[in-house]
């Protein structure tokens, strides 16, 4: 079975745009070209230049010592949260900001969620001299101050939305309207595997240099270019995408993606999509989504904000329905124990999202001669205050 | 078999008004005498908005009446219970308008077999593509004698235009301008001519132009080349203000 995306947009049963013909033009614009342009010489040439000088890679491939002793396994890290502005986001917008250029666009708008990708959206932007506006749900704004006064700092107009349930999915609504208004000008910088094709396929790609560095890495660390598992937490899914990636179709590699369960699955306040959602249609792209019978979109929780969005990127929909992923789900409570954890066995603070990957060593036994690689996809700093709050620091 | 409501309306010589509304605002149970009172007036066709919780096409209004028709306790199954029998009332044309999401989780074909059963003569579904509905869902809707109506805005290309065209039935909507719905004040050259050359165009399929259209002078601009006009926002903010005994003031003061 191919897990990658197919010429007609969709993964499996999942993705194609489900989009209004007012963003048709868009939409066709960037499927045309996404593919052309990524591939030609210059592009690639200065993506890698940005990644290296600017971003910080390689992101090293550690080997967790500590860890692996405890777990009786090889544990791995890929240190994503070693990236400029302190996630692997910025891998995609500085991709889609080259692309950007390329066609010729002058005024950005991206959503945010946390602020994570609205914060690396702001730094691209800023690098490159071009006008950007972040839409933030209302509620989240003044629940992530210091990510909005980065924002700002770096030149960014941050709207809020007001709409709805003022949060990530109104934020995203918000976005596409812009889209809608400013058809001509303007690129969205969509922040994860998700929205209408061929958003999914183009930021998996950018993405995609974190299983490819992997690769490399294996190669000098254990002798082999592969690992036996890789585990990334799943919120939308471009951590998860990017450390997959060039391990989808390969079979020898087993796939864990790690949902946030909020206060648990059964409660009505999580965020484990592919569980609790039904496929439908969310933000152009068909998926699997938390709705109501209705199908009115609902409200997802977790207490960490990079993971409550109420959709799935359509590659992990598929992933999850032909089981070609195990999907774990995680409850907040001990994720922020392995935020704890991890910090103190191997002085790395992770981000709340980042720190629900880890909960699958608990739940799941690896052999002593296994490789498992972990996608360390974002550091704590931006969660210290709710860090603080929980373990009453 | 019998014709569509849609196809003998647009056979009367003259030039069609059309009113958005969505079902469930300002009250739950005001869709019926909404509807009454809008064929009262004169309109000519009505287009009933299924509440969605994520309506990404539609400006602060319709996000805000759709917002409200849910609390009110809108929903697929609540609207079709309200539609029963209302052709016994009602003989303009209904054409449902909403998102596809909820449409799905209702049943794609369930939701067809509803639309015929209560007399409704088509749909306006924005974020279903019309590729997407010709390859899966155009042989159920032509079962159940159901239009789709397509959207096209100032930047649809002319080649999709004329596939849009072709494979159209009912009417083509324009979008007045690229933007999401709400009411403009007026409309400017750009405008004009982008509704000249649609109508030099000669499609087979007929025009009707939406959102921004909020006046008189809105709705004689829209008309002047195309066949009718829908108007949203605009009436929806009278609903709220003045309330649903009032319509036929909303109207007399368009045309």
């Amino acid at each position: 079975m191919n897990y990658n995306v197919d010429e007609r947009g969709y993964y499996g049963d999942f993705g194609g745009a489900f989009i209004p013909e007012m963003l048709y033009p868009n939409v066709a614009e960037l499927k045309e070209n996404y593919l052309k342009i990524t591939a030609e010489p210059e592009f690639k040439k200065e993506f890698d230049a940005l990644l290296k000088s600017y971003v910080g890679r390689p992101t090293p491939l550690y080997f967790a010592k500590r860890l692996s002793e405890k777990y009786n396994t090889k544990i791995y890290l890929k240190r994503e949260d070693l990236c400029h502005t302190g996630a692997h986001k910025v891998n995609n917008t500085i991709g889609q900001i080259l692309l950007a250029k390329r066609l010729g666009k002058n005024r950005i708008i991206a959503e945010t969620g946390a602020g994570q990708h609205g914060v690396a959206t702001a730094t691209v932007c800023a690098l490159m001299g071009i006008e950007c506006i972040v839409y933030m749900g209302a509620l989240d704004i003044k629940r992530q101050a210091p990510n909005v006064a980065r924002m700002k700092m770096l030149g960014a107009e941050v709207r809020p939305a007001m709409s709805g349930s003022r949060t990530l999915k109104d934020a995203t609504n918000e976005a596409i309207r812009d889209w809608i208004n400013n058809p001509v000008d303007t690129h969205y910088i969509i922040g994860s595997v998700v929205g209408p094709h061929p958003y999914p396929d183009m930021v998996a790609r950018f993405q995609s240099v974190i299983s490819e560095e992997i690769k490399t890495q294996l190669l000098e660390l254990e002798d082999r270019d592969y690992p036996d598992h890789v585990i990334a937490c799943v919120g939308g899914g471009s951590n998860a995408a990017g450390l997959y990636y060039h391990y989808l179709n390969d079979e020898r590699v087993n796939i864990i993606a790690v949902e946030a369960a909020g206060k648990g699955i059964d409660t009505g306040e999580s965020a484990a999509t592919s569980v609790l959602g039904k496929e439908g249609i969310i933000h152009g792209s068909k998926t699997l989504l938390m709705q109501t019978p209705d199908g009115q979109i609902t409200e997802p929780y977790s207490i960490s904000a990079g993971l409550d969005y109420p959709g799935v990127g359509p590659m992990h929909a598929h992933l999850f329905r032909t089981k070609r992923a195990e999907f774990v789900s995680v409850p907040d409570q001990e994720a922020m124990d392995w935020g704890l954890t991890l910090s103190q066995m191997e002085g790395i603070i992770p981000a709340i999202e980042t720190a629900h990957a880890f909960a699958a060593l608990d739940v799941r036994k690896f052999k002593p001669n296994e490789v498992v690689v972990f996608n360390c996809s974002g550091r704590g700093d931006k969660d210290l205050e709710t860090y603080i709050d929980y373990f009453k620091l | 078999m019998k014709q569509n409501r849609i196809d003998l309306k647009f056979q009367e010589d003259k030039k069609l008004l059309s009113i958005y509304f969505s079902a469930g605002f300002p009250n739950l149970e005001d869709t019926v005498p909404i509807l009454k009172n809008l064929q009262a007036a004169g309109v000519d066709m009505v287009e009933i908005g299924l509440p969605f919780s994520d309506p990404l096409a539609d400006g602060p209004t319709i996000q805000e009446s759709s917002t409200r028709a849910l609390e009110n306790g809108m929903s697929t199954h609540k609207l079709f219970e309200q539609l029963q029998g209302i052709r016994d009332h009602i003989d303009i044309p209904l054409v449902l308008m909403g998102y596809f999401n909820p449409m799905m989780q209702f049943g794609i074909e369930k939701f067809c077999q509803q639309c015929e059963a209560i007399g409704i003569d088509g749909l306006i579904i924005p974020d279903l593509p019309v590729d997407v509905y010709n390859e899966q869902y155009k042989s159920l809707f032509d079962k159940h004698g159901l239009y789709n109506m397509f959207l096209i805005t100032p930047q649809t290309p002319e080649e999709r235009i004329r596939y849009i065209d072709e494979v159209s039935n009912g009417f083509i909507y324009m979008v007045s301008s690229a933007a999401v719905t709400g009411a403009q004040s007026s409309f400017g050259a750009t405008q004009a001519d982008y509704f000249k050359r649609i109508a030099n165009m000669n499609l087979k399929t007929e025009t009707v132009v939406g959102f921004g259209i909020s006046n008189a002078d809105t709705y004689q601009a829209a008309i002047t080349h195309s066949r009718g006009a829908i108007i949203g926002s605009a009436f929806i903010k009278f609903l709220e203000k003045e309330g649903v005994k009032n319509i036929k003031d909303f109207i007399a003061a368009i045309r």
